[in-house]
Order: structure tokens, then C-alpha cells, then sequence
């Protein structure tokens, strides 16, 4: 089975200024988590879309769906964890629950603020994650990157084409990923931000889809007021 | 739904922007697309200023096949094949909805095929057999117009049909004679053109004749002129001197100069001339019915194919439409990867 995980368990606290999380705030006519939800829901390759939310906002997310989109018994609201793991974890544990994870199942996890993501990126992540087990969406850095570890002086400028930037979808076997994250250490378990890193850090090759620079993560107030205004210029 | 939409912003530059969908139609992501000389036109800014500034930014081509994602009605299923529409009719009219002045088209009054997904209403989605060449289903709309012309002549034509003369060596002659020579197996088909090496390809007509080099004692009942521009005035003078008496006289080349006609023969010889232009839901029908009975028909279609691009960037759209534009003959098709 192949399943999406629209991840939406933090509480945004980076948008600054407004009480609402920002994958709540309006996006056009819909919230911002509605556009993203409908993307996954309307491919007919993905079998369930699991929806992991703050506990206090899964009757409200519920209400929305059933407004913007509908009753859909494919559409799955569940809590969320503390950090991007945990809240990974908890939609695999969730599957294992309720549909049982074969050898092929994928989960293909998505930013609930990145609204943008495309049919083709999608389809590319389901083919990639299929094919190699692991895949993460990234575009070409385009601005120079500089490392710096007291943030005061540079100490190395890499090779920009190297770099790229990453997005999500991050697409994986689900069995693959639910084993290396069962043998990470605690120690491992603390620094580890990214599904992606997981894999990495245990030498498992992660394959590169390409992303869309479209694809913007509403981040900040400037990120909403930007995406608002490109899609109204859009609709004209 | 948001749909990311790459469109012309304006000649020789695309951008990608956002535009906003209701899921209330049949969503289709686009996989093979076709150029047309329309789209050409837009690209390389020859349209008349006035006209670019009036419809860009927009989405450019209009011929397309594609994958259904999505369709709440459930009239069709995901995965199904289908051509895309590109008239799309805003209002009954007492004409056929292509000549309305009601509807609307993709890729000239609204924002054509290059898009991550394209909704239209489902009477704008005909389905194709998993089977059809997917490089000569992208250009089915360009097959259209020449059937649906045809169709046209077959009601119109009073004389005889045994002679039926094609003017054009182009994609749009090829496809019309190829057609015609389907329909009416029994007549004779014609093709007149300028290049040798064109006329060569097509060894299903009956006979072909280079224009300055065409027997005196010629005659055909009915003409079609596929030529289009400044050319087409030429090609019309000798249909004109050609054509036995009451015959017709389809017009399907487009030209952005006003063509004078000899009046005095066409009244003399009391000609019929039709124009033709676009196609509509039941010509769309007819051709794929017409290709699903004649699969032969791809063989000599897949002629047309000379280009193929993979489209995974706007980088890579452009480079096609720049080797669309020095191409001679045939279609570029576009597989759709972005």
C-alpha cells in the first residue's frame, strides 16, 4: 500500500504575531493544509492520507476536511509527536495498527505548508521510493553556501554544485525506514531533524528527485503573503 | 486545488505560475503534447503586438493527450487515456461550437496544456485505447480539423468526388489527404506541393505533382488548400483553375494577410469555397473511432513524427520550440515530464 503522511505536527511557531498555525491560515479561498491535503487525495496510487496534527486541532482539521473536501474515509487524522520523527514514527506505528506494513508499502511524507508540491513530484517520489527505498525531493542550490561554525567567521565555502536544497516529499519503504529507526541510539535519535539523515547516517543511499522552486515552504508571514499574492496574479 | 501552470509571459520566456481549481471536472495530467505553428507564432512574438499584449501571459499548446487523476462525476476512472478538448463552448449558439463566437480556445483565448494537471469539463475528455501511439495521439487535434472539414465537403460536395486534389506538402496535406484517401477509397487523391522531398512521404495518394509541374490536361473535381500564409493565393489560383465546374473549395490554411480570390472563375464555374477551422467533440469521436478501424492509419501518422522532447525543465520547452521552429516538416511532440 502506498501512503502519505502529511505532516503538520508542529505548531508553527516560527509564523510570529498570529495564534493560528500556519498550515491553518488562508491560502486563497482554503486553508493552507486543505490545498496540500487535496494534492494526495486525488492521486489515485496513494491508498490513505494520514493527516498528524497537535492534539487540540484534529477536531478542527476534521471540520475542515468535511467542509472543503468532504467525508473521505481515505483521509486519516491522527496526533502528531514532539519533533518530525516522532511524528513520523507515529503515523508508521499507525499503519502497522491498522493496515499492517508489507515489504513494498511506502510513505511518502509531506510538509502540511508546502501546498505547491506537484502531481509529477509526487509521482517521481512513489517511483523513486519504490525503485531505491528512499528518496528525498531537492532543487539545485542557487545561492552560495557558506559554512560557518562560530557565526562569526567562514570557515570553507563548498562547491555549490554539490549543494542542493531540500524539500519534501521524503519518500520511503516503510519497513526500511521503521528498522533503521528501531537502531538508532539515543544519542543518533537527538540529532537526527531529518528521515532522510536517518538513512544517511546508517550508509543507505537516498535518491534525489527533483523538486520545483514553486514548491516553497510557508515558513514566515512573508512566505503567505508571497504565496497569496502569486497565486492571485496566478488566477488572474 | 492549486496547479502550477508554466506559461508564455512573453515571446521566448516562460514562467511557472499558480493558479487555483475547483475539483469539479475531470483532472488530467498531461503526458504527450504536440507544437502547433498557432503556438509558434505566440513564441517567437510574430503574433501582432497588440494581440501579445492582449493574451499573455498563457499557457501555450492546445494538442494533447493525457492520464486522468481525478474525476469526482466517477464518468471516468484514473489511469484512463484520453485526448483533450481545447474548444471549450461558453453558451448554446445556432453554429457549431468550434465557429462559435462563444467558446472559448486553449492555448489562444485561455491557458492551453502546460501544466502539472489540467481540468476540463468531462464533455472536453474523449478516451483513447491503452494501445494508441501516444508520439501520433499527441497531435489527434491537428487529425480533427482536417475530419472535421472533410465531413463538411462530404455534405457539401454536390458533384462527383472521383478526383480530389490536396494542396500543401505539410503536416495539415498529409493528414487531409491520408484521411480523404480513407474515406473515399475509391477516389482518386492528388497531393500538389512545392518540395520534392516532402511529396515523396506521401506514397498513399494516388499521384503527386510539384506545382510549377502539374499535366495541362489535369482536372479534379474538388480542392483542398492546406498551405496557409501568403502561399495559400497561389495554391487557391490554381485550385481555381483546376477544379471542374460546381466543385468546392475547403480552405484550411491559416494566413495572417488577406488572400485575394479570383471571383470572376469561381462565379463562372459556380465554386463553393468552405473554410474550416478547429473541431469539436464529435470529430474528436470520429477520429479516434476512424484510428481505432484503420490502426494502419498510425503508420503513415508516425511519419509526421520528427521530433521528440522530454520536457523535464522551461529550459528544455524552449529548446523545443527552437527546433520546432527550424523544422521543415512534421510535428515536435513533447513527452511530459515537467
Amino acid at each position: 500500500m502506498i501512503f502519505a503522511a502529511i505532516l503538520a505536527g508542529g505548531i508553527g511557531s516560527r509564523m510570529g504575531g498570529t495564534d493560528t498555525p500556519k498550515q491553518f491560515l488562508s491560502l486563497g479561498n482554503k486553508p493552507v493544509i486543505i490545498h496540500t491535503i487535496e494534492k494526495f487525495v486525488i492521486n489515485e496510487n496513494i491508498d490513505k492520507t494520514i493527516v498528524l496534527i497537535p492534539k487540540n486541532f484534529i477536531n478542527h482539521t476534521n471540520n475542515l476536511i468535511n467542509e472543503y473536501i468532504g467525508e473521505n474515509e481515505d483521509i486519516i487524522v491522527i496526533e502528531g509527536g514532539e519533533t518530525r520523527n516522532d511524528t513520523i514514527m507515529n503515523s508508521i506505528r499507525y499503519i502497522e495498527d491498522n493496515f499492517g506494513i508489507d515489504d513494498e508499502s511506502i510513505i511518502i511524507t509531506h510538509d502540511s505548508v508546502r501546498p505547491f508540491v506537484t502531481h509529477r513530484i509526487i509521482r517521481d517520489n512513489i517511483d523513486a521510493a519504490r525503485k531505491y527505498g528512499a528518496c528525498d525531493t531537492v532543487i539545485p542550490a542557487t545561492d552560495t553556501i557558506v559554512e560557518s561554525v562560530n557565526g562569526e567567521t567562514i570557515e570553507s565555502i563548498p562547491v555549490r554544485d554539490y549543494y542542493y536544497q531540500g524539500q519534501t516529499p521524503q519518500s520511503f519503504n516503510i519497513k526500511k525506514l521503521f528498522n533503521l529507526i528501531n537502531s538508532l541510539t539515543e544519542a543518533e535519535t537527538n540529532i537526527l531533524t531529518d528521515a532522510c539523515k536517518i538513512f544517511t547516517l546508517k550508509d543507505e543511499d537516498v535518491h534525489l528527485v527533483d523538486g520545483e522552486v514553486t514548491n516553497i515552504k510557508i515558513t514566515y508571514p512573508y512566505d503567505l503573503k508571497l504565496a497569496n499574492t502569486i497565486l492571485e496574479d496566478g488566477n488572474d | 486545488m492549486i496547479n502550477i501552470v508554466y506559461r508564455l509571459i512573453s515571446p521566448k520566456f516562460f514562467e511557472e505560475s499558480i493558479d487555483e481549481v475547483e475539483l469539479d471536472g475531470v483532472v488530467v495530467r498531461p503526458t504527450y503534447l504536440s507544437i502547433c505553428q498557432a503556438d509558434q507564432r505566440y513564441y517567437q512574438g510574430s503574433r501582432p503586438a497588440e494581440v501579445l499584449e492582449e493574451k499573455l501571459p498563457m499557457a501555450l499548446i492546445h494538442e494533447g493527450i493525457g492520464e486522468v487523476i481525478y474525476d469526482k462525476s466517477g464518468e471516468f476512472e484514473s489511469g484512463d487515456k484520453v485526448v483533450m478538448i481545447p474548444n471549450t463552448p461558453m453558451g448554446e449558439d445556432v453554429c457549431r461550437a468550434n465557429y462559435s463566437y462563444k467558446s472559448k480556445f486553449r492555448g489562444s483565448g485561455f491557458d492551453g496544456f502546460t501544466s502539472d494537471l489540467i481540468k476540463l469539463d468531462s464533455s472536453r475528455v474523449v478516451k483513447i485505447p491503452d494501445d494508441f501511439d501516444p508520439r501520433v495521439s499527441a497531435f489527434i487535434e491537428l487529425i480533427t480539423v482536417a475530419y472535421q472539414g472533410i465531413s463538411k465537403f462530404s455534405e457539401l460536395a454536390i458533384t462527383p468526388k472521383d478526383t480530389l486534389g490536396v494542396w500543401g506538402d505539410g503536416n495539415l496535406g498529409f493528414i487531409t489527404a491520408l484521411l480523404l484517401k480513407n474515406r473515399f477509397p475509391d477516389s482518386k487523391v492528388i497531393v500538389f506541393g512545392k518540395h520534392l522531398e516532402n511529396l515523396n512521404l506521401f506514397s498513399f495518394a494516388d499521384e503527386s505533382y510539384q506545382i510549377h509541374n502539374v499535366p495541362d490536361t489535369l482536372a479534379i473535381d474538388h480542392g483542398f488548400e492546406c498551405v496557409g500564409s501568403s502561399a495559400s493565393q497561389s495554391a487557391i489560383e490554381q485550385i481555381i483553375d483546376l477544379i471542374n465546374p460546381q466543385g468546392t473549395i475547403n480552405l484550411f490554411g491559416v494566413s495572417e494577410y488577406p488572400i485575394p480570390v479570383n471571383t470572376r472563375m469561381v462565379l463562372e464555374k459556380g465554386l463553393t469555397i468552405q473554410g474550416n477551422s478547429r473541431s469539436e467533440r464529435e470529430d474528436f469521436v470520429g477520429v479516434v473511432e476512424t484510428l481505432k478501424q484503420n490502426p494502419q492509419l498510425f503508420e503513415y501518422l508516425e511519419k509526421l513524427v520528427t521530433n521528440i522532447c522530454e520536457i523535464n525543465t522551461l529550459a528544455d520547452l524552449k529548446e523545443a520550440f527552437d527546433k520546432d521552429y527550424i523544422s521543415h516538416f512534421g510535428k515536435t511532440v513533447l513527452k511530459w515530464n515537467k
